[in-house]
């Protein structure tokens, strides 16, 4: 037999199809369906927010990756991910300037700094929404309507703020549009108005909210396309969804006219968004197999908590950094049991 | 492809259904044993056969033979040298050329004696002592075991009297035989079950009077119902040994894991299976012992798989000990670019570097990869996402994951001592399912070397 040339490599020589690209790659796809309601819900605004937030982050990704000297790191799509997903989960209105600071913030500070993909200890997403959060108070907080006539036409007031400047007030024009409209979302509308949203207000959309996170609907279908491919690790999403659920209920035992039923906390808010898509952040959650019904089991509760006794009524973005946080603790403290190290059958 | 997800769904409820004994975590790997309707077929005599002296774990043995000397097929070439070592046997009638170092597999210089060919060699085994074995026992029993030069045939070669002899520090009461074959591809003791029940059976009649153990299970994978058939219908009537299906999953067939799926038993880190009374033996290692033992003959030849994408002719053969490499190929007709030729299953076989490396006991298999196999080669690596599959799969319950940050730190002490990194036996399922393409096994691989070598400088 001719031989030109014998490679020699290491065990094993067959490998599973998956690579990091694909994973990626597949929960961005489940994605776009969340993103396209989005822009149904909100029109050109939440388009451009899209846009403007994802572009930020590759740009970004791009401009660390230059300056390591290193290739682009753009194919792996985990930045792309990380522009959607935060963009989801600012206000539809944001200004597009503050979304784009949003993106640089979350790969710059949140990614790039620790080394890049699979070096990070929070999710970038998050880091980016906690930085605006601080930054512009008031514009994370102006809620817009749903469904405002004329969405496809014309932007909201707010998203079109030039660089630097306060975006304009949107309570006038967000009455002007739907009328009726609060401007507050079912949490703030609980917390400081004692008002509960029915349930199938938030399964139609039809709640103020971040841009991504009334669409609870379409969210848990994409989650469970993940899990049935095991692109994501559905023990957190239960555990997350599962915890905050009990948690309401026993406070709802408890005192029944104070506290709304797990539902409400299920459905309202960032929860689902955060319990499918961010608290899943592979590199950012433990890998062990009690580490990750902890960490979710805790990002629940912690919700619930916040929500219950902190001074903002949403908490599930500090909820995750804080599951985030304690990740490499948690995996350190639960070990798998290694074969032949006690117990047997 | 992988795990459960991958499987088709009928398989998958079809195991749900009627669930097999099997073990936590584990790889359900595309099985590719397009060899299994295969009969064992001979391999004609190579022009020149090099049989080296060393073809087993222990001392080599002392060749007992000079150049110019006539040898006929199943004459001893070598003798041992002490409790740890076999004695070699003539594969093949024909004229000693030389005694020279030669290139295994594994990469070692071995003492070789090169047999070249007689035109009129045929298949009887011209040399034998048979010996009445129902009266053997005891050390005689343990030294006819070794007088056959036998070496486990899984891929370890452990010379199989040490492995027979009691211990004795434990008492063995299970014989574990071996038939999970959870390797892709190989199909040859697959083949062996089918086509040498008798002869399996008498092997394990041997090995637990040689060890003492009163029962003997002989797991085989639930892929392989003919040899489950033909196993059972040979079974002996006083129902000491029986054959037990389990899951077809990876990687079943290694000795710790087949024996907590088919006991329930774990082996304590560090010990050897008799620490929890078992003993296991490759069943091809057994029908052979069965075989040779009664006729009084010596390991001369063994049932190969040859297969892979690469082979024109794939199949089992049965080889003569010292046959080269390039012979083999050449008779089975390589094709399509080889890229890469593998000693043993996919998983964990090492690769050769070159084909003039001869078949030696503990060759199983014999795969020959083309660059559509290698594909994900040109993958980059990335950085660990830390998306925990290694984890889901490590059969071992190691956090291989944790194990490869520390790996790529030079954190050696810290893998030992608090991530078990000793428990590894380089199985590949981490590796395997890695999406980031990071070579874990041999990170780990690389670790213990250096581990071994700086506690061994300390204890020094």
């Amino acid at each position: 037999m001719n031989t030109t040339r014998l490679e020699l490599r290491t065990t094993p020589h067959i490998k599973a199809g998956r690579t990091v690209e694909q994973i990626m790659r597949a929960v961005l796809l489940t994605l776009v369906p969340v993103c396209a309601f989005a822009v149904w819900q909100y029109g050109l605004s939440a388009l451009a927010l899209i846009v403007t937030v994802s572009v930020a982050c590759l740009a970004s990704e791009r401009l660390a990756n230059r300056l390591r000297g290193e290739a682009s790191t753009l194919g792996d799509w985990s930045a792309a991910i990380t522009g959607v997903l935060l963009a989801l989960s600012l206000p539809p209105g944001f200004p597009l300037w503050m979304g784009a600071v949003a993106g640089i913030v979350a790969i710059a500070l949140g990614k790039a700094l620790f080394g890049g993909l699979g070096h990070n200890v929070f999710n970038p997403a998050l880091v980016g929404r906690a930085f605006v959060q601080a930054a512009f108070p008031a514009a994370i907080t102006a809620w817009v309507p749903a469904y405002a006539p004329g969405r496809f036409a014309e932007f909201i007031p707010s998203t079109l703020t030039p660089p630097l400047m306060q975006p304009p007030e949107v309570s006038a024009w967000a009455q002007a549009a739907v009328d009726g409209f609060t401007g507050a979302t079912p949490l703030a509308r609980w917390k400081y108005d004692g008002v509960l949203t029915p349930a199938t207000d938030f399964l139609a959309g039809s709640v103020a909210g971040s841009t991504g996170e009334t669409g609870a609907v379409l969210i848990l279908l994409g989650g469970l396309y993940l899990a049935a491919r095991r692109y994501l690790d559905w023990r957190i999403p239960v555990a997350v969804l599962a915890s905050a659920a009990l948690a309401a209920w026993l406070f709802q035992l408890w005192a029944p006219e104070r506290y709304p039923g797990p539902l409400f906390v299920l459905l309202s808010g960032g929860l689902m968004l955060g319990a499918v898509y961010m608290a899943t952040d592979m590199v950012t959650s433990p890998v062990t197999p009690l580490g990750v019904w902890l960490y979710g089991a805790l990002i629940g509760v912690l919700t619930v908590l916040i929500r219950y006794f902190g001074g903002l009524p949403e908490g599930v973005m500090y909820a995750i950094l804080v599951g985030n946080a304690l990740t490499p603790l948690i995996d350190q403290y639960t070990p798998p049991r290694a074969f032949g190290t006690g117990g047997g059958r | 492809m992988i795990a459960s997800r991958f499987t088709a769904p009928s398989a998958a409820l079809g195991r749900l259904l009627r669930r097999r004994p099997s073990f936590p975590r584990g790889l359900h790997l595309a099985e590719h044993k397009d060899t299994a309707g295969l009969p064992i077929q001979r391999l004609p005599f190579a022009p020149e056969l090099i049989v080296p002296m060393l073809q087993h774990i222990g001392k080599p043995a002392i060749p007992s033979v000079r150049p110019g000397q006539t040898v006929v097929r199943g004459e001893p070439i070598g003798r041992a040298d002490g409790f740890y070592s076999l004695p070699v046997h003539a594969p093949v009638t024909g004229v000693v050329r030389a005694i020279e170092p030669h290139l295994l597999a594994d990469g070692r210089m071995v003492t070789a004696v090169v047999i070249h060919t007689l035109e009129a060699a045929d298949q009887r085994v011209l040399w034998r002592t048979p010996r009445d074995v129902e009266r053997l026992a005891g050390p005689a029993l343990i030294q006819a075991i070794q007088d056959t030069g036998l070496a486990g045939m899984g891929g370890a070669a452990f010379p199989a009297h040490a492995k027979l002899a009691p211990p004795e520090d434990a008492v063995i009461d299970t014989l574990i035989v071996n038939g999970a074959e959870c390797e892709p591809y190989l199909t040859c003791d697959h083949r062996v079950m089918l086509e040498w029940p008798a002869a399996v059976m008498a092997g394990i009649r041997l090995a637990m009077r040689a060890c003492g153990a009163r029962q003997a299970i002989i797991g085989v994978e639930d892929n392989k119902p003919d040899a489950i058939v033909a196993l059972t219908a040979a079974l002996p009537a006083d129902g000491s040994v029986r054959v037990q299906d389990v899951a077809t999953k990876y990687p079943q067939g290694a000795a710790d894991i087949l024996i907590y799926t088919l006991t329930g038993r774990e082996v304590p880190a560090g010990q050897r299976s008799s620490a929890v009374g078992v003993l296991v033996s490759n069943v091809m290692t057994l029908a052979t012992l069965g075989q040779l033992l009664p006729a009084g003959e010596g390991l001369i030849e063994r049932v190969i798989t040859v297969a892979g994408p690469g082979v024109a002719r794939p199949g089992n053969y049965r080889v003569p000990l010292g046959t080269p490499m390039r012979y083999l190929l050449d008779f089975v007709g390589a094709r399509g670019g080889v890229r890469e030729v593998v000693l043993g299953g996919p998983m964990m076989g090492p690769a050769v570097a070159s084909l003039d490396v001869p078949v030696t006991k503990g060759t199983s298999g014999v795969l020959v990869l083309t660059p559509r196999e290698l594909a994900f080669e040109t993958r980059p690596v990335r950085a660990c996402i830390r998306c925990g599959e290694c984890v889901c799969v490590c059969p071992r319950g190691l956090n291989p994951c944790m194990l490869g940050l520390l790996a790529a730190r030079g954190e050696y002490e810290t893998m030992v001592a608090d991530y078990h990194l000793e428990q590894c036996f380089e199985c590949g399922c981490c590796s395997y399912v890695c999406p980031a393409n990071i070579p874990l096994v041999q990170q780990f691989r690389v670790a213990k070397g250096v581990w071994r070598k700086r506690s061994a400088s300390r204890a020094a």
